[in-house]
């Protein structure tokens, strides 16, 4: 009798994490009282010297924190305080303005290199150049031309998701089968229908790809970037519960930051699989 | 001959190479009838498929023209339709959808509905019906040159190009959709150009069979007219008097002659404007003294 593979693995995941838990739980309880202390001064000292507990959080504080926050995501207490809720919609908007605008210009300019050798081999140069820059090199340049922090932000991300998109598009337009032109050529199919109707629909899959990647370099991105330019979003809030020395708060966010991060790539996957054809 | 419906002239096809220009084949001259259903043979190398892309627009010849219907072609065309060895089926579309394609490129201004009408009526013609929301993936591989079949014929063409639209079939499948290929043509009066290296195939289907020396330099080197009736059943054909006179003539120009075909016009000559025309089996004047051997009856045109 042999479960099934998914069940098996489920198992063995569930497994891991909660050996990790519980390791994670062991590693950060407190010793019991390290030395007898006038209690005055103990107050003074902490958890940490009087029980000697560790400086992280455990396992069951940082749940209880995110209990707490799930329970109350979109309170605003000021700009320094506001639910998760609430830093995780500016990140996700400012991403997803920055990505839109990366889509809309990354596709037409792939297909452009994709169909004419000539741009391809003319704007290879720039493309080669821009790409390896780190989006963060921009925020500078973005916040002197720009004079806006939150404008910067969504032009670093446009111009980190605009590279993978680009270069995946040219190459799926590139790569469309020979066989499949000839079909349209000697139906007489004009220049744009055959763009939508031939060389879309073929190159969607590896453009999907191209586009997954992206969110996935935006999203990374985005918690660096709000970390620089403050204000509002998850990064900041990351950044801002560091400064409290709100460690739970701090790895409470990092939890967050990987589930909606999962959350995006996985949309991006499933709209792939709906665009990708069996041959 | 009277009636010139397709006349490819004088043709050439050169790549560029280091030693200057390759040339794959030179003044070559063809002329075929309405309604005509002309194989070509030949070894791999010889540019029967160039001679089809030329045909069919995809390429150009280097020299030369090729006159269809009146109108030297000029590029691709809705009146030149391909069957593609590979059949080249939009994998993302179903089956109707694929003919339907062909369909609304042909007749831009018709409805949905009667591009759907007239794309199942091809459908049902290829005995596709019930299949007809399978995407390609799911259809066997006669099934999918039976779209191909359904999807060049859908655009109701003057002329159907197929190079070696059978060759990756297995046997039985191939002598099915042979035998639907020539009922169609047939009921439809179509003008084939088809490329095989299947000498059977050419003998079932063929009204001329035209035979091209190995490349490069290759030649039209000669055109064997069936000796068969058209009215031609696949059970009966090898009984025929004839057809091992053809078939033997064809397999002989394969193995040897398409080799040394160069000596052999070296001694009597060449005009590629009008090249032999043999009817392999039936003897026709005394002329035919100079290769009693082949028993073929040679006559210029």
């Amino acid at each position: 009798m042999t479960a099934s593979l998914t069940l098996r693995a489920a198992i063995v995941s569930i497994a891991l994490f909660v050996a990790f838990l519980l390791a994670w739980h062991i590693g950060t309880a407190g010793t019991g009282a390290v030395a007898d202390m006038d209690p005055e001064y103990a107050k003074l000292m902490g958890a940490t010297a009087t029980q000697g507990k560790s400086a992280m959080p455990g396992p069951l504080e940082v749940g209880a924190k995110l209990l707490e926050h799930l329970r109350q995501p979109f309170y605003d207490k000021g700009p320094n305080d506001k639910g998760v809720g609430i830093q995780l919609a500016y990140s996700i908007a400012r991403v997803g303005i920055g990505y839109l605008l990366a889509v809309a210009v990354a596709v037409p300019i792939g297909f452009l290199i994709g169909m004419s050798p000539l741009m391809s081999r003319a704007l290879d140069p720039f493309i080669q150049v821009l790409k390896p820059i780190s989006p963060l090199a921009w925020m500078p340049l973005a916040l002197y031309t720009i004079k806006d922090s939150s404008l910067s932000a969504i032009f670093v991300i446009f111009i980190c998701s605009l590279w993978p998109m680009m270069i995946n598009t040219a190459f799926g337009v590139a790569a469309v089968r020979r066989e499949w032109l000839d079909v349209a050529r000697t139906l007489e199919v004009g220049v744009l229908r055959r763009a939508f109707t031939i060389i879309l629909p073929a190159a969607a899959p590896t453009i999907l790809t191209g586009m997954r990647i992206s969110i996935g370099i935006a999203w990374l991105v985005i918690v660096a970037a709000e970390m620089l330019v403050g204000g509002t979003g998850i990064g900041y809030f990351v950044w801002n519960e560091w400064n409290n020395l709100s460690i739970t708060n701090v790895i409470t966010a990092i939890v967050v930051i990987g589930l909606v991060g999962m959350a995006l790539d996985q949309i991006l996957a499933r709209l792939t699989r709906l665009v990708t054809f069996p041959e | 001959m009277a009636d010139r419906f397709i006349s490819i002239e004088g043709i050439a096809r050169r790549y560029p190479s280091p030693a200057g220009a390759t040339t794959v084949f030179e003044d070559l001259w063809l002329a075929m009838r309405r309604g005509e259903f002309v194989c070509v043979i030949g070894h791999s190398g010889c540019g029967k498929t160039t001679v089809l892309n030329i045909l069919a627009g995809l390429d150009r010849p280097s020299e030369g023209s090729v006159i269809v219907d009146g109108q030297a072609i000029e590029g691709p065309s809705l009146d030149r339709a391909v069957i593609f060895q590979s059949h080249a089926l939009l994998p993302w579309r179903s089956v109707i959808g694929n003919v339907a394609y062909a369909v609304s490129s042909r007749w831009r201004k018709w409805s949905a509905s009667q591009v759907r009408a007239h794309a199942q009526r091809f459908i049902d013609l290829v005995g596709l019906a019930g299949a007809e929301h399978k995407r390609p993936a799911e259809l066997s591989g006669g099934m999918k040159q039976r779209v191909g079949i359904a999807r060049a014929l859908a655009i109701e063409p003057k002329i159907m190009l197929m190079d070696e639209p059978f060759s990756a079939l297995d046997a039985l499948t191939r002598g099915t959709l042979q035998d639907e290929v020539r009922r169609i043509c047939l009921e439809t009066g179509q003008t084939a150009f088809m490329i095989t290296h299947d000498v059977d195939e050419a003998i079932y289907l063929a009204d001329r069979i035209v035979l091209m020396t190995n490349g490069p330099d290759a030649k039209l080197a000669e055109i064997v007219e069936n000796p068969l009736p058209k009215s031609r059943a696949r059970a009966e054909i090898h009984r025929h008097p004839l057809y091992y006179a053809v078939r033997n003539h064809i397999i002989d120009f394969l193995v040897t002659r398409s080799k040394s075909f160069a000596e052999e016009i070296a001694a009597k000559g060449f005009d590629p404007r009008n090249v032999a025309v043999v009817r392999p089996g039936i003897i026709e004047s005394a002329a035919d003294a100079e290769h009693p051997a082949r028993l073929a009856g040679v006559s210029r045109l």
